[in-house]
């Protein structure tokens, strides 16, 4: 069996649940396989993983994949996954959101979830949009461009999800996009192996929505624009402001070592045992 | 003249008839292309308001009591899920008396996860003493809409008023649809002129701190305020009716005189029951449907007046009890049928979940068995229909 077949025996749930509800050239997809591939080579089991999801285009990817899932609502999946990862920190917790649910409806617990810095692992596809409603304004949608609930121009400044991350207190911060297939295996790889709250920011298209309001041409010129728009952590240092001003970095763009926790909190409870921690 | 058109958009050119200042919003199916629209009008001009693009519907209700507070006629709406996280908002904004309208385009709440109409998500808010109209047509959808606010900005009323429109089978059909003009709009519902508002040069306090020896009076005002709104609803029906000449009342009947079995429910459902109706007549059986357009206040006149000496009744319902004796309607007319010691048989049906149709065949079915069930010495007081093993 070539190794794709393998893997998707292996990971994806064949009963019922395909066809998917991904528009044909989406980039969900793409960041399943990318998902796929790591978990793989990280040799977790199946069933050590927890995958969380909110609500979205992105938080249907749960439905398709054979872990341990929840589906739960719309920006509350990191609320979910600190319930679950405090009850069975054994638990290999993995959680799945669109931009809106992670900064928009959920944004609270996601600088929340950072600044704890609990070992949870968050993957953001952010396509700009709120994909799955209609392709309305997000919180990152830039400045200038055009949703079905800012028809003219959106007049709002965009988060910077990764940026946002690494200031709210995460131990690994990552950046990819789904035209950088390969780098985002293994970005996600680090991720998994990371203790602490580690996010990847995955940069995608909704040529459906946002792509066709803006737009922005097929499927693969927006991935095209991806790759003509990213550039890497190392490439940017040499760079300066002026150069880097419509760029976006891709790369690891923090990993360091923090107070993890599930860690603190388990030497207060030793302590309060009087049990030395370990 | 009538006008083919999605009832979202109607819903959303209704609102601007009614010239809303201020609109917060975040989107959710099925209400998005109410949002989407009134965006739209906003954007190229059509509309002179606000809209702000929240992060969540808690955000969404919050800037509305903000803005309605300020003295602006503020518009929202929402579906399901977003209804429930703007919970704790709908008590602030009928606590504080703010006039602002929501168009709640009905539907199933999570989990499992549906998108799909039912009545879940207005019932389980149902007590947050908000004003709460239903709507069968797109035509009522237009008009509940402008008379909303006509209702809530009575200085009698001064509550929000929630609009219910069931998902996809209301919001999302074409039907022909009457607007009518501006400047019949505007005489009949003139700007808004708040009796408080945030003022910097005559400030006022909503909301605050309230000790015990003051919760129950400032509750007690709010309780009286909607339930004395009651004829302001019905007053407001009337005048609609003068001045566009659809009339509404309260509670609508449909067959009843010559029926002794009536069918009472909310929402779109009922043009099925009808139907159901019409076909049962042909056979040569009386049905009547007895449909509540107000639902809080609980119009308890006008539904006494409605049921006379009817001997059996079906209470048909989209929203499962959650441990309850019976869904929410029915309590309440089981209790009225108490209080005033009717000689009438009541049964409780339950279908229309999480979108599942509930065809005229089915209530031909409720009507043909209704009479034979012997159901008040059961635990479960309730017939959920079409379970499938
Ligand atoms: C409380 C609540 N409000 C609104 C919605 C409707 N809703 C579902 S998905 C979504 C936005 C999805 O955008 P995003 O998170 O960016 O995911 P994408 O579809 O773009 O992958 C919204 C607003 C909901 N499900 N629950
Ligand atoms: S709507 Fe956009 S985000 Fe959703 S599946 Fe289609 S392309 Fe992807
Ligand atoms: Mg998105």
């Amino acid at each position: 069996m070539a190794e794709v077949t393998k893997l998707i025996h292996e990971y994806l749930r064949h009963d019922k649940k395909f066809p998917h509800v991904w528009c044909p050239g989406c980039g969900i997809g793409i960041m399943l396989g990318a998902l796929i591939r790591a978990i793989d080579r990280t040799g977790f089991s199946k069933d050590e993983i927890v995958m969380i999801s909110g609500i979205g285009c992105t938080g249907r990817l749960p439905v398709y994949v054979d872990f341990n899932t929840l589906h739960t609502t719309h920006g509350r999946a990191l609320t979910f996954a600190t319930g679950v990862k405090l009850a069975k920190p054994s638990l290999k917790v993995i959680v799945i959101m669109g931009d809106g649910d992670a900064v928009a409806i959920g944004g609270n617990h996601f600088i929340h979830a950072a600044r704890r810095n609990i070992d949870v692992t968050a993957i953001i596809l952010n396509n700009s949009v709120y994909g799955m409603t209609g392709g309305q304004f997000s919180p990152t949608t830039p400045y200038g461009m055009k949703t079905t609930t800012t028809m003219y121009s959106n007049v709002e400044q965009a988060f910077k999800i990764s940026e946002l991350a690494i200031t709210a207190g995460a131990a690994f911060v990552a950046r990819g996009t789904v035209y950088h297939t390969r780098g985002l295996d293994s970005l996600f790889e680090r991720a998994f192996m990371k203790k602490g709250f580690s996010v990847v920011e995955v940069i995608s298209h909704c040529h459906t929505q946002y792509g066709r309001l803006n737009r922005m041409g097929t499927a693969v010129e927006m991935m095209e624009w991806q790759r003509d728009h990213a550039v890497t952590v190392e490439k940017a240092a040499q760079m300066n402001e002026e150069e880097l001003r419509d760029k976006f970095k891709v790369g690891v763009l923090a990993d360091r070592e923090l107070p993890v926790f599930e860690d603190e909190y388990g030497k207060i409870r030793a302590m309060s045992k009087g049990t030395p921690a370990k | 003249m009538k006008k083919g058109i999605e009832v979202s958009i109607a819903a959303s050119m209704a609102a601007k008839l009614a010239r809303v200042e201020v609109i917060a919003a975040y989107p959710i199916t099925p209400q998005t292309h109410i949002v989407e629209h009134l965006s739209e009008l906003v954007a190229n001009g059509e509309l002179d308001a606000a809209y702000i693009n929240v992060e969540s519907e808690h955000s969404a209700m919050s800037a509305c009591c903000g803005s309605s507070a300020a003295g602006a006629r503020t518009f929202t709406s929402t579906s399901a899920q977003g209804l429930e996280l703007m919970h704790e908002i709908l008590f602030i904004a009928s606590g504080m008396r703010l006039p602002i309208v929501m168009a709640t385009v009905n539907r199933a709440l999570s989990s499992p996860l549906s998108i799909w109409g039912d009545h879940s998500d207005v019932m389980a808010a149902r007590d947050t003493g908000w004003i709460m109209l239903f709507c069968e047509n797109g035509q009522e959808v237009v008009d509940s809409i402008i008379m909303a606010f006509k209702i809530a900005e009575d200085r009698r009323v001064l509550l929000p008023v929630m609009v219910n429109l069931d998902g996809f089978s209301l919001s999302h059909v074409i039907e022909p649809i009457e607007f009518p003009s501006q400047d019949e709009v505007d005489r009949f519902l003139p700007p808004y002129s708040p009796l408080y508002t945030l003022h910097p040069d005559k400030p006022v306090t909503m909301g605050a701190y309230a000790m015990p020896e003051l919760y129950t009076e400032a509750k007690y005002a709010q309780e009286m305020a909607i339930v004395n709104s009651r004829s302001v609803v019905a007053q407001a029906m009337e005048e609609f009716g003068k001045s566009f000449g659809r009339s509404y009342k309260l509670v609508e009947t449909y067959n009843t005189e010559n029926a002794d079995f009536v069918f009472i429910a909310l929402g779109a459902i009922n043009e099925n029951i009808k139907t159901a109706i019409d076909a049962l007549k042909e056979e040569g059986k009386e049905a009547g449907l007895i449909s509540l357009r107000l639902f809080r206040p609980f119009p308890v006149e006008e539904l006494l007046t409605a049921l006379g000496n009817k001997k059996r009744a079906a209470v048909i319902e989209r929203v499962m009890p959650g441990g309850a004796l019976n869904s929410p309607l029915y309590n309440e007319v089981s209790s009225l049928v108490h209080a005033h010691n009717m000689n009438l048989s009541v049964q409780n049906y339950i279908l229309g979940l999480g979108g599942r149709d509930a065809q005229p065949e089915e209530f031909m079915e409720i009507f043909r068995t209704a009479d034979t069930k012997e159901t008040s010495k059961k635990d479960m007081n309730f017939t959920v229909i079409g379970v499938r093993a």
